[in-house]
């Protein structure tokens, strides 16, 4: 979606390990296909998030090195956003 | 460990599958609504649950072969002052080292990108939380959390 430089996934339901396995080659696909410089991950429609999302997001944030880019979230609700910072996640990823 | 009078409880056995991490999160907050929990108490017991069934889809049942033993033990139980202990157990191949599981960002399987957060998150979310591990015997998981009620009426 959007412009080359920058992907928006938007993320939706209850993000657990099972979902999260699910999902992140069909996002590495798209990151390898796409090379962005940026890819942003919309947690706005997201209802609820365990440690399964933090794999997920960090996972994300060594494809995108690999091709020189970033990761970054938006939209994370106050409990999803306390995840991410317990496991040190704000410092790699950038939490708008 | 809990002298208060118990006025509620369940138990459940599930296959220890991937689709069942959503089953027994919702299980617990079906049980829980009955206290009229508020939204962050909802929250935090079902990242619990979620924690805890993970653990037994991802790590405890890894060497398993037949399929017919790898189940998860649900349990929970209501008291009279509404505080809920929750049990979690399975019988798989149990914790090596504890104290090392505890520490934050400690995973045995990087592999499935486990970030090695779920058991500083169980402990972090529930009031009071207890681990039991025998290597080959399996985990067991027990943690409680008491509601608050958001309105008496």
């Amino acid at each position: 979606m959007q412009d080359n430089n920058r992907i928006i996934y938007a993320l939706g339901g209850e993000i657990d390990h099972h979902k999260a396995t699910a999902i992140r080659s069909e996002i590495d696909d798209l990151i390898m296909e796409e090379r962005p410089k940026i890819l942003t991950f919309d947690f706005t429609n997201v209802k609820f998030m365990d440690s399964s999302g933090i794999g997920l997001v960090l996972g994300r944030t060594r494809t995108m090195s690999a091709v020189g880019g970033r990761v970054e979230i938006v939209g994370a609700s106050k409990s999803i956003e306390r995840l991410f910072r317990m496991a040190g996640a704000d410092k790699l990823v950038e939490i708008n | 460990m809990n002298r208060k009078k118990r006025i509620n409880s369940f138990k459940a056995v599930l296959p220890s599958l991937g689709r069942n991490e959503a089953y027994c999160r919702n299980l617990a907050v079906a049980f829980l609504a009955q206290a009229d929990p508020t939204v962050e108490e909802i929250a935090d017991v079902k990242t619990v649950i979620s924690e805890a069934v993970t653990n037994c889809i991802v790590h405890a049942y890894k060497n398993e072969r037949d399929e017919s033993k790898r189940k998860i033990y649900i349990e929970g139980v209501q008291f009279e002052d509404n505080t809920f202990r929750f049990t979690v157990k399975d019988k798989g191949c149990g914790i090596e080292d504890i104290k090392k599981a505890m520490e934050p960002l400690y995973t045995t399987d990087a592999e499935s990108e486990r970030s090695g957060m779920g058991l500083p998150i169980m402990q972090t979310f529930s009031d009071s939380f207890r681990i039991k591990s025998e290597v080959g015997k399996g985990t067991t998981v027990t943690f409680s959390k008491k509601v608050s009620g958001s309105d008496e009426g």
